[in-house]
C-alpha cells in the first residue's frame, strides 16, 4: 500500500504567501483570544480546593449549588463531569482564610447535610489488602449518599512559582532549540523553525483561552512536548534541504525547487508519524479520563498544527531569511604547497 | 553487508533479556503482606524481631510466603487476604500487649508476588505514585524566618553571656528583625565587644551604627550561617515528621525535602486527612523535669509521675516532678559529641529564655538529678536522667554510661520532641482508593490501545517491515518499563501519559527509516542497498529529531515539580529508549530476514509506486 503517489514536485512555496497570512490571522486571532478571555488556570496554578465526589444516585446541581452559596461559599463552582453522579466543586483561595486546607471538610459537611445525611470515615480493607480510610456521606439509614473521591487544595504561593517555572522552562526549551539547530544547520533554519512552532504553542493557548478549558499542569508539559516534537518535523524537512543543496545531481534547481522537493519527499513521512502519533494521542482522549482529556486536546492541537506550521510556515521563512546553496557547501580550501 | 557483527547482536540480545528481567516483576502483581515497622524511635526493627515475628506467626499456625527486612521494616507475605488479617491481628496482639503502649505498627501492606531471585537482583515492580495507589499528600512550607528568628533568639542570650565573662561593660542586647543589637556606651567598648564576639563566633557579620548617645554593634547571620541554619531546620523538621507519622501506623510514608524550604508528606492508603494533618501540625513533646529522688516508684508522692527509662535492656522506672522545666520548642541544637574525658556525650543548646530557667534551675539544684522525658502517642518515656554537676544555663552536655551509637540516637530523639521551624500546609491532595485504580486502568488503556492500532497500521502500510516496527515499539516499551523500575521512579498517571507519548512519537523513527527504504528502491536501489542507505541515511535525522524532543523534556525536568516532572523522566527515558530499540533492535530483526540471503529480489516492504510505471 502507498497512499502518496507523487509523480512531481508539489509547489509549495508558490502559495507560501497564502499559508503564511493564513498563520499569521491564526495567531493573531488567539493572541486577541489570549488578552480578552485569558486562560482558565486550574487550581494547581490559582490555589484553591477541588473536591471530585462520586454520588450513587445524580444529585440536583442547582439547587446544592444555592445551599453551598448561602453557606457561606458565595464564589463556589460547581459541575457534573463524565456521568451526572460525579460532581466536582471547586472553592477559590481567600485572602485571610488560614484554614484554607480544612475548607473541604467544611463543604462536604454542608453539601452532605444538604442530601440530609452524616459524614462518616470508616477504615476498610480492599481486596488487595490495603487499607484505607474512606470518608462518606450516610443517610439515617446508612445508606451511602456520596463519597469523596479526591481533594485537590493548593495553596496561593504555590500557583505563582508553577507560573514562572512554566515560564523558565518554555525559555530554556527555546533557546536549546536555537542553539542546537544553528550549531547543527544555520542560524536561518533556527529562527524559522523557532518562530514556526512557537506560534503553535500561542494557538494552543488561543485554543485554551477561546473555549476556557481547564489549563492545568499537564497541558503545559503536553504543550512543551508539543514544542520539542514539531520542531522535528522541521529539522526532517531541513535535514533534506541540506541534502538536497549538497546534492551534486541537483545543482540545477533553484532555491524555492529544492524546498519544494524536499517537502514532497518528505511529506509522505510526515502524514503517517503525525498519524501515528496522533492515533495515540487520540487513544488517550477516549480511554484516559478526566485528567488525561485536556492533555490529549492540547497534544491533537499541537500536532494538527504543528504539521503545517513546521512545513508551511518554516520553509517560507527560510527562504525569506535568504537561504542559498553557498551556505551548505564547506569552501574549498586553497591547499598550502610548499617549494622546497 | 546486512550483518551484525556477533559482539553487536549479542549486546542487544543481552541490553533486551535486561529489559524482560526488569520488567517481570510488574506482571506478578501484589500479595498481601503484614508490614512490621518500629512505633517508637527508641525500639529497632533487627534479625530478633525477625525471629520473634515469624515465632509469632509459626506459633499461631499461619503459613507465611516469605519474608523481607530493610532497615526500617520487616514484611511479611501470605497467601490471601484472609491470612494477613489474621497474621496482622496474631502480630499486633503479641507485640504490643498493652495497646495503649504499642511499641511497632503493624500495618497491612502489598508486597510484589515476583519470586525471591527477582528481587534480589533489585528487581522490583514501578513505583505508584498517589495518584494511582490513593493515598495523602501533603506539601509543607517551612518558615525559614522562623527559624532564623529563633536561632538569633538563642544567640542573643549567649552574647550576654559571652561579654558578662568578658567583663565588656554593654547597656542592652536585642533583636531587631533579622539583626542583634548590642548598645554601648562608647566607641572602645564597642571595638573590644566586636573582638570578644567576633573571636568567639565566626557565624556572625557585623555594622556599627549610633543612635543618640549609643554606639550600636549591628550582627547578623552571615549567608553562610543562615544557610547552615535553614538545612539544619529542615532536616529536623523532617526527623521530627517521621516519628510522627510513625503513629499514623502507614506501611510505606514518604517525607522528603523538596526544593529549599518544603517537605513532602506522601501516606500512600491513609486517607484520614483529619488526623494525618492533627499529627503532623503539632508541636513539642519533650519536657524536662527534675527528678524525684528518694521516693518509691511503686508507690510514688503526690505532685509527681512515673515513666519507665531503658536502661541496658531494662525497663526501670523513674519517678519525677510533675512540675515542667522546659519543654521541647526551648531546645535549638542537640548533636552527638565527645566530653573532656572522650566519653560520648550529647551537646545541647537552648535558646536564651530556656537558658535564663536552666540556669536558676540548676544554681538551685546542683547534683540532683534531671530527666528528659519525650512523649509519644501520649506515653512519656525518660530518655535520660541525669546528675546535675554545676551550674549551666543554654549550653550543656548530657553525659552518661552511653556508647557513640546511643548519644547519636539520643540527639535525634532530642531534636524530634520539636520543630525548628513552624510549618504551612500549602498543598494537599487525597486521591480515593477507587480513584488510584481507575486511573491505572484509564493509563494502561489509553497505551494499550493506542499501540494496538499504530502495530495494527504499521503491519498493513509496511507490511513485514511494519511488522519489525512494531517489534522494535514493544521492545522500546520493554526497556522503558525496565528501567522505570529499575531507577524505581515514580509513576504517575502524566507519567503513563508520557509512555503512551513516548511510543506514538517513537514509531517516527521507524517510519521514516521504512520511507528511506522506499524511496531508495523506488530510486533503483538493490535490495540489499536500499536496507543499508535506508537506515544509515535515517540515522541523522533520528538523531536531529530526538535531540530537540529531548531538549524540552530534559527543561521539563529541570523546572517541573510532582505531576511534570513525572511526565518529563519518562519522556526523556522514552527518547533513549526509542534510539536503541528503533535503530539497532529493528535492524537486528531486519539483517536476521535479509541480510543472509544471497540472491534477494523484492523486499516485503508493501507497495513501492514509481512514477510512470
Amino acid at each position: 500500500m502507498e497512499l502518496f503517489r507523487i509523480k512531481s514536485d508539489w509547489p509549495f512555496m508558490k502559495h507560501a504567501l497564502i499559508f503564511n497570512a493564513i498563520s499569521a490571522i491564526t495567531f493573531l486571532l488567539a493572541v486577541f483570544f489570549l488578552a480578552y478571555n485569558g486562560l482558565h488556570f486550574s487550581v494547581e496554578f490559582t490555589g484553591g480546593t477541588v473536591m471530585q465526589l462520586t454520588y450513587t444516585e445524580a444529585p440536583q446541581i442547582d439547587p446544592l449549588r444555592d445551599a453551598l452559596e448561602k453557606g457561606g461559599f458565595p464564589d463556589i463552582q460547581l459541575q457534573t463531569f463524565g456521568s451526572s453522579k460525579e460532581v466536582i466543586i471547586r472553592v477559590p483561595n481567600r485572602a485571610g482564610t488560614e484554614k484554607a486546607a480544612s475548607l473541604a471538610n467544611t463543604v462536604y459537611d454542608q453539601a452532605c447535610k444538604f442530601s440530609s445525611g452524616s459524614v462518616t470515615s470508616s477504615t476498610s480493607v480492599n481486596d488487595k489488602g490495603v487499607q484505607a480510610v474512606k470518608q462518606a456521606c450516610v443517610s439515617a439509614d446508612k445508606k451511602e449518599i456520596s463519597f469523596v473521591k479526591s481533594v485537590e487544595f493548593v495553596g496561593p504561593q504555590v500557583g505563582k512559582e508553577l507560573a514562572s517555572d512554566g515560564g523558565m522552562a518554555l525559555l530554556v526549551v527555546v533557546i536549546g532549540i536555537v542553539l542546537y539547530l544553528a550549531v547543527r544547520f544555520e542560524w536561518r533554519f533556527a529562527l524559522s523553525a523557532i518562530i514556526a512552532n512557537l506560534h503553535d504553542v500561542v494557538i494552543i493557548l488561543g485554543f485554551f483561552a477561546f473555549f476556557q478549558w481547564e489549563f492545568s499542569l499537564p497541558v503545559l508539559a503536553a504543550v512543551l512536548a508539543v514544542l520539542g516534537y514539531s520542531v522535528n518535523e522541521s529539522v526532517v524537512v531541513f535535514d533534506r534541504v541540506r541534502e538536497t543543496f549538497r546534492n551534486s545531481r541537483k545543482r540545477g534547481m533553484s532555491v524555492p525547487e529544492v524546498l519544494n522537493h524536499s517537502i514532497t519527499s518528505t511529506i509522505s513521512r510526515t502524514i503517517i508519524t503525525h498519524g501515528c502519533t496522533q492515533i495515540m494521542v487520540l487513544s488517550m482522549l477516549f480511554f484516559g479520563g478526566t485528567t488525561l482529556h485536556y492533555f490529549a486536546v492540547a497534544l491533537t492541537i499541537g500536532i494538527c498544527f504543528g504539521i503545517y506550521s513546521s512545513v508551511l510556515v518554516a520553509c517560507p521563512l527560510v527562504m525569506w531569511f535568504g537561504v542559498s546553496r553557498e551556505q551548505f557547501i564547506k569552501p574549498q580550501k586553497a591547499k598550502e604547497e610548499a617549494v622546497v | 553487508m546486512n550483518r551484525y557483527p556477533l559482539w553487536k547482536n549479542l549486546m542487544i540480545g543481552l541490553v533486551l533479556i535486561f529489559g524482560l528481567l526488569y520488567t517481570l516483576p510488574n506482571f506478578f502483581g501484589e500479595v498481601p503482606a503484614v508490614q512490621v515497622s518500629s512505633a517508637r524511635s527508641t525500639v529497632k526493627v533487627d534479625a530478633d524481631l525477625e525471629k520473634q515475628v515469624l515465632d509469632i506467626i509459626t506459633n499461631a499456625k499461619i503459613a507465611n510466603d516469605g519474608y523481607l527486612r530493610d532497615q526500617t521494616s520487616l514484611r511479611v507475605r501470605f497467601k490471601d487476604v484472609d491470612t494477613q488479617q489474621k497474621a496482622k491481628d496474631a502480630l499486633e496482639h503479641a507485640l504490643n500487649p498493652d495497646p495503649q503502649k504499642p511499641s511497632y505498627v503493624v500495618a497491612l501492606n502489598l508486597l510484589s508476588a515476583s519470586p525471591s531471585w527477582l528481587t534480589s537482583i533489585q528487581a522490583l515492580p514501578m513505583y505508584l505514585g498517589l495518584d494511582l495507589r490513593g493515598g495523602v499528600h501533603f506539601l509543607l512550607q517551612v518558615d525559614m524566618n522562623g527559624a532564623i528568628t529563633k536561632q538569633l533568639d538563642s544567640t542573643s542570650g549567649d552574647l550576654r553571656t559571652l561579654l558578662r565573662e568578658k567583663k565588656v561593660a554593654y547597656s542592652g542586647v536585642s533583636r531587631e528583625r533579622d539583626n542583634l543589637v548590642v548598645r554601648l556606651r562608647s566607641d572602645a567598648d564597642r571595638q573590644k565587644a566586636k573582638n570578644t564576639i567576633s573571636d568567639s563566633r565566626t557565624d556572625l557579620l557585623f555594622t556599627t551604627r549610633e543612635e543618640g548617645t549609643d554606639f550600636l554593634l549591628v550582627g547578623s547571620f552571615s549567608p553562610q550561617a543562615r544557610r547552615t541554619i535553614q538545612e539544619d531546620a529542615i532536616k529536623q523538621n523532617i526527623v521530627t515528621l517521621h516519628n510522627r507519622v510513625n503513629e499514623l501506623g502507614v506501611a510505606e510514608p514518604i517525607i522528603q525535602q523538596q526544593g529549599a524550604d518544603r517537605i513532602v508528606v506522601e501516606l500512600p492508603g491513609v486517607q484520614d486527612v483529619g488526623k494525618a494533618k492533627d499529627l503532623i501540625g503539632r508541636t513539642a513533646t519533650l519536657q524536662v523535669r527534675m527528678a524525684a529522688e528518694g521516693t518509691d516508684p511503686l508507690n510514688p508522692p503526690p505532685g509527681t509521675d512515673v515513666y519507665p527509662e531503658m536502661r541496658n535492656g531494662q525497663q526501670v522506672p523513674v519517678v519525677v516532678k510533675k512540675m515542667v522545666v522546659l519543654t521541647g520548642d526551648r531546645f535549638v541544637k542537640a548533636a552527638s559529641t565527645f566530653d573532656n574525658n572522650q566519653r560520648p556525650a550529647v551537646s545541647v543548646t537552648l535558646d536564651a529564655a530556656g537558658g535564663h530557667i536552666m540556669r536558676d534551675i540548676t544554681r538551685e539544684n546542683i547534683h540532683k538529678g534531671m530527666a528528659i522525658i519525650l512523649f509519644e502517642k501520649g506515653q512519656g518515656e525518660a530518655i535520660s536522667v541525669a546528675t546535675i554537676q554545676g551550674e549551666f544555663s543554654s549550653q550543656f552536655q548530657i553525659t552518661g554510661n552511653f556508647s557513640a551509637e546511643e548519644t547519636n540516637r539520643l540527639a535525634i530523639l532530642i531534636r524530634s520532641g520539636a520543630l525548628a521551624a513552624p510549618m504551612d500546609i500549602i498543598e494537599e491532595r487525597v486521591v480515593g482508593p477507587s480513584a488510584g485504580a481507575e486511573n491505572i486502568q484509564k493509563g494502561k488503556d489509553s497505551t494499550l490501545w493506542g499501540f494496538v492500532a499504530i502495530a495494527a497500521f504499521m503491519c498493513i502500510y509496511y507490511m513485514f517491515f511494519g511488522f519489525v516496527s512494531a517489534m522494535a515499539l514493544s521492545a522500546n516499551v520493554l526497556l522503558l518499563v525496565a528501567l522505570l523500575s529499575l531507577f524505581q521512579a515514580t509513576l504517575t498517571l502524566p507519567g503513563i501519559a508520557a509512555i503512551a507519548l513516548a511510543l506514538g512519537m517513537a514509531i517516527d523513527s521507524n517510519v521514516l527509516i521504512n520511507e528511506r527504504i522506499r524511496e531508495e528502491l523506488r530510486n533503483g536501489a538493490t535490495p540489499q542497498a536500499a536496507i543499508l542507505a535506508g537506515y544509515e541515511r535515517a540515522f541523522n535525522t533520528i538523531l536531529d529529531s530526538n535531540v530537540t524532543t529531548l531538549i524540552a523534556g530534559i527543561a521539563l525536568l529541570a523546572f517541573g515539580s510532582g505531576p511534570i516532572k513525572s511526565f518529563a523522566v519518562v519522556h526523556c527515558l522514552g527518547i533513549l529508549t526509542s534510539m536503541f530499540s528503533a535503530v539497532l533492535v529493528s535492524r537486528m530483526i531486519i539483517n536476521f530476514a535479509y541480510g543472509y540471503r544471497r540472491k534477494l529480489d523484492k523486499l516485503a516492504i508493501g507497495q513501492v509506486w514509481k512514477p510512470g510505471v
